[in-house]
């Protein structure tokens, strides 16, 4: 095993609370219909392609990426387009949306291998390896739903080193990848292969928090056992210390290298890629199946039976907490995502789209906004910053609706992890106000350079 | 309606809490106050509950009556301003100069400037200056320690010259004739001084304490100490009949006190490790220059509270460094 590397600057550490980190994955049925939002990742929605009264087979295309930061969207089941209207998604907004009304048994789309076989053969070159990521909607499925596509294609001039897959989970709570990579580990580990291959580089980091050292340790001895094939891959295991799984502090972790600021990753030559996003491409590139379905968590100190689902996608996500033993009475706050990064939502009938890595049920006692004091200047939310803002100031000067000074002190590095109001002793609500701060500033900045 | 609370993330939130900062930091001190019973009696304890008491009414009436805001006297800020103002008094000052004391360290030093967070100079020492100026022979009339179980818990304390009272008046030869060079007795406590800063055992329990809680950080002592011993190691070194010995320096007057409990209070002090060594360095030149040629024999409080007023300042200049920034911009 590798020594544990870490990043060094910020960083909280939050009660961990993996329940159903011995939860196998259970096959989620499907409900009679399905509702498909066609916006499910960063960037614009998709067009849908398909009108009421059509049969759709499951894994078929049904709407298409519309601009760059987009990505296709494919009938998680086989059935009949009911209507397209709109639903109120995670987000609380009504998005457009494909209902579906299902059929009992599952037909899938022409060439889709839906075998449990290991294919170990990559035929496709890097392009064509780009390119079915593409076809087949794959986004990064740690929550920020960027599509992976865009991120492999390496800028002219740019060489990428290093791929690094991102297995922190350093959010508690969540335990959807860790399950994929202990009931997966085969197929993942083809996934890392494709993606090395996709962007040519030969080296590829699988980067753990050391809190899942049974995944650790699977994948050293499984990379171990077959080391022809997967040549190049190496685990790195890493400190339990959040945001560990941020972009920027996972490369810094692994590399000792820091992404310049306003830059992407690419500058340091790595390509960050989530872990299921990575089984995604697996089955993508070997079996040609689009992404339409994913392992969900459903979690919650006081849920009955948190558990790891395998949900195809536009399932409601009540029907997940019916399954995880119902609501339990004392919830006030559900999360979707994980606790420190994940967006509240006021319904629970929300369908679960490609960036549902759970569904965390929280008590008044967990989530309660506990009563506001003054700042005592203590300074611990810069010592907790991992970029190495200053978050009281940004709190501040964002109040104050002074976004000069929210530019100037680099509101824009902010990555929004929380870590500063997780430690907060006056329990002020510092990323709400730097998450206006930021939004402001952005807006401002977007003008001034279109001018 | 429905009945899920929307909010923005983070939806978890350390158990920290301001009330849980203040009491730790007042845990801190008893050993200190014990200390302090033990050689001051029934005069340390009295001194304690009164400005304690004195502190929190004055918060709470201004609270109640003049701002008409939440009170927040049940913090542990209050009563912590009172337990440090009485650790820097002598324990027979009189009581009402006291309860004059805390009601300015609290109305002036603490609530004028918008209460808790707000106030540039600690509060505790606002009220000790100000006493120091307004009752020069009360504040340096000390008593002399005196363990109860010799003189019982209740007898008046007999007053004498502290180390550095000595020092400034009759210079080196005199402290050895008056036994203040006994280092095992200087760190103990047994000598004369404010009842609070006698006992670096104590204090230095408290403050470990604190550090491994993680309520203050070592840097801004450690510079602190560190300055004070490297300046007045060199004056010793040039003239060792004029200047007295470094560590002494260290456990006489209230220097411990100061570096690990006041100026250390966060809402008055430079937030980065930088600020932090540079406001500990100029408290350290500012507490020998006034020892050593100021007017007055301890200099601990004037110190901290000048660097309180450099302290946004420091604040301004040294920020934390940027993630993937390599030059910090001009503008």
């Amino acid at each position: 095993m590798n020594p544990i590397k870490t990043f060094k600057k910020g960083g909280v550490h939050p009660e961990e609370n993996k329940l159903s980190a011995d939860k196998p994955i259970q096959d989620f049925p499907m409900p009679k219909q399905i509702i498909v939002p066609l916006g499910q990742c960063l960037g614009a929605p998709a067009d849908c392609i398909v009108n009421k009264g059509d049969r759709v087979l499951t894994g078929q295309l049904i709407g298409t990426a519309k601009g760059f930061i987009s990505a296709n969207v494919h009938s998680p089941a086989t059935g009949t387009v009911a209507k397209v209207d709109v639903v109120m998604d995670h987000t609380g907004y009504y998005k457009p949306a494909v209902f579906i009304d299902r059929e009992e048994q599952d037909e899938w789309a022409e060439g889709i291998i839906v075998t449990d076989e290991l294919l170990t053969d990559i035929k496709l070159d890097s392009k064509q390896i780009i390119d079915k990521v593409k076809e087949c909607g794959i986004v990064g499925m740690g929550g920020a739903t960027f599509p992976t596509h865009v991120k492999l294609m390496v800028p002219e001039g740019k060489k990428a080193e290093y791929v690094i897959i991102n297995a922190a989970e350093c959010e508690p709570y969540l335990t959807c990848d860790y399950r994929l990579l202990l009931e997966k580990t085969q197929e993942f580990l083809m996934g890392v292969k494709i993606l090395m291959k996709a962007v040519n580089t030969n080296k590829g980091i699988i980067g753990i928090e050391q809190n899942k050292m049974k995944a650790i340790e699977l994948l050293d001895k499984t990379i171990n056992e077959h080391k022809d094939l997967y040549a190049g891959i190496e685990v790195q295991p890493l400190k339990t210390k959040y945001p560990q799984g941020g972009e920027k502090q996972i490369i810094k972790a692994i590399t000792g290298r820091e992404v310049p600021s306003g830059k992407l990753p690419i500058e340091t030559g790595c390509v960050v890629v989530n872990v299921a996003s990575t089984y995604a491409v697996y089955e993508a590139v070997q079996k040609n199946k689009p992404l339409i379905e994913r392992i969900v968590t459903v979690t919650g100190k006081s849920v009955k039976n948190p558990g790891n689902f395998r949900v195809r996608f536009g399932t409601p996500a009540d029907l997940l907490i019916e399954a995880a033993g119902g609501l339990p009475e004392d919830i006030t706050d559900i999360i979707n995502g994980g606790p420190m990064m994940g967006k509240s939502v006021s319904v629970t009938n929300f369908p679960c789209i490609k960036g549902t890595s759970g569904i965390l049920l929280m008590t008044l006692k967990e989530a309660q906004d506990r009563r506001q004091t003054n700042c005592i200047r203590c300074g611990r939310c810069a010592i907790a910053c991992p970029m190495g803002l200053q978050p009281f100031l940004l709190h501040k000067v964002a109040k104050q609706n002074d976004f000069d000074e929210t530019e100037k002190n680099h509101i824009m590095d902010c990555i929004e992890c929380g870590s500063c109001e997780f430690t907060c002793p006056a329990n002020i609500p510092l990323l709400d106000y730097i998450r206006y701060g930021k939004a402001k500033t952005g807006a401002i900045i977007r003008a001034r350079n279109q001018k | 309606m429905n009945k899920y609370t929307i909010s923005g993330s983070p939806h978890v939130h350390s158990t920290e809490n301001t009330r849980k900062i203040m009491y730790r930091v007042l845990l801190a001190l008893v050993p200190a106050l014990l200390v302090a019973i033990y050689y001051f009696g029934w005069y340390a304890l009295r001194l304690t509950l009164i400005t304690v008491a004195t502190c929190m009414l004055t918060e709470w009436l201004i609270q109640k009556f003049l701002i008409k805001g939440p009170l927040t006297i049940n913090d542990g800020s209050a009563a912590l301003t009172g337990v440090l103002l009485a650790f820097n008094v002598p324990a027979n000052l009189p009581i009402w100069m006291a309860i004059v004391g805390s009601v300015v360290a609290i109305g002036i030093g603490k609530m004028a400037f918008g209460g808790l967070g707000k106030n540039p100079f600690n509060p505790a020492l606002v009220g000790r200056v100000f006493m120091l100026v307004s009752f020069p022979t009360a504040m340096t009339t000390w008593p002399q320690a005196a363990p109860i179980f010799d003189k019982g818990f209740f007898a008046d304390a007999v007053t004498g010259p502290t180390p550095l009272g000595i020092l400034k008046e009759a210079g080196v030869g005199s402290l050895a004739e008056a036994g203040n060079l006994q280092f095992l007795d200087m760190v103990l406590g047994n000598r004369g001084g404010a009842f609070g800063e006698v006992c670096a055992i104590a204090l230095l329990l408290g403050a470990i304490y604190l550090i491994c809680r993680k309520v203050i950080e070592i840097f801004t002592p450690l510079s602190i100490l560190l300055t004070v011993f490297v300046f007045t190691g060199i004056c010793y070194l040039i003239d060792p009949t004029q200047y007295i010995a470094p560590w002494y320096h260290l456990v006489y007057g209230g220097l411990i006190l100061g570096a690990f409990f006041m100026a250390t209070d966060m809402v008055t002090s430079p937030m980065t490790i930088r600020g932090k060594l540079l406001f500990g360095f100029g408290i350290g030149v500012i507490t020998v220059v006034i020892r050593l040629w100021g007017a007055y024999p301890e200099g601990v409080s004037f110190a901290i509270l000048i660097m309180n007023a450099f302290t946004p300042l420091i604040n301004k200049a040294f920020k934390p460094k940027v993630f993937g920034v390599v030059k910090p911009s001009k503008n």
